[in-house]
């Protein structure tokens, strides 16, 4: 999978961070793809299954962190700018006028 | 094929629709979801007619999961699924996970398309015997 994978990260700017509803949208998201989506708060690793609600779910990041992300399959590319686009809008979604309120 | 269902079971009916509401909010409409709290009397308990119409309205051919929160939950869902005709009990299934978290996760599985073993996989992963 190294070898083949694409990599990139976000900068985890929304309030809450990595909290429950963005969690869901990261999952939703990644679901989308047939690529393997992993993340992780060091580029080393450890990695984490992107598609994974309860593993996303209990996965902590706040604002301010990075979250670096590897995918790989043939849809690779795009799945992985979505998933950096949606980081780096505080994940909001389409039709989103905030990205949560203060206890998402 | 649409997505699997996920049907709430509380003894409350205030939890029931509350942990449906953080469905709808965290996880959207593209989920069938229904959800149903207390005894016919309204106090608390659950009602097996009840759970069968919850299963109805969330019904999906992909099948249903449903969270369920302390036993007697439990045992009348079980006899729900006793009730329906052959061709759909096999479709119906009771996650053994806590439920509100239980139906998010499951709800979240479900969007995605994920079939009926693999949205209660995902919901029993929460609780303490499940995969890690």
């Amino acid at each position: 999978m190294l070898k083949t994978s694409l990599t990139g990260s976000a900068l985890i700017t929304n309030d809450v961070g990595l909290h429950a509803r963005p969690s869901v949208k990261l999952t939703q998201l990644a679901k989308r793809f047939g690529a393997h989506i992993e993340f992780a708060l060091d580029a080393a690793g450890p990695w984490v299954d992107a598609k994974s609600p309860v593993k996303v779910m209990r996965f902590k990041a706040a604002k301010g962190e990075t979250l670096h992300f590897r995918a790989y399959g043939p849809d690779a590319a795009v799945a992985l700018a979505a998933i950096l686009a949606l980081v780096e809008r505080g994940f909001a979604v389409d039709g989103e006028a905030s990205p949560q309120p203060p206890n998402g | 094929m649409a997505n699997v269902g996920v049907v709430i079971v509380s003894h409350s009916p205030k939890v029931a629709e509350g942990a449906a509401d953080m469905v709808r909010q965290m996880v959207g409409d593209s989920v069938p979801l229904a959800w149903t709290g207390g005894n016919p009397d309204g106090g608390l308990g659950t009602d097996v007619a009840a759970i069968v119409t919850a299963i109805d309205r969330a019904w999906s051919e992909a099948g249903v999961v449903i969270l369920v929160d302390l036993g007697g939950a439990e045992t009348n869902s079980e006899m729900a699924i006793d009730l329906l005709e052959p061709a759909r009990r096999g479709k119906v299934l009771v996650c053994e996970a806590p439920v509100v978290e239980g139906a998010v996760m499951a709800a979240t599985e479900a969007s995605g398309g994920a079939a009926l073993d693999a949205v209660r996989r995902t919901a029993e992963e929460l609780s303490p015997t499940g995969a890690a």
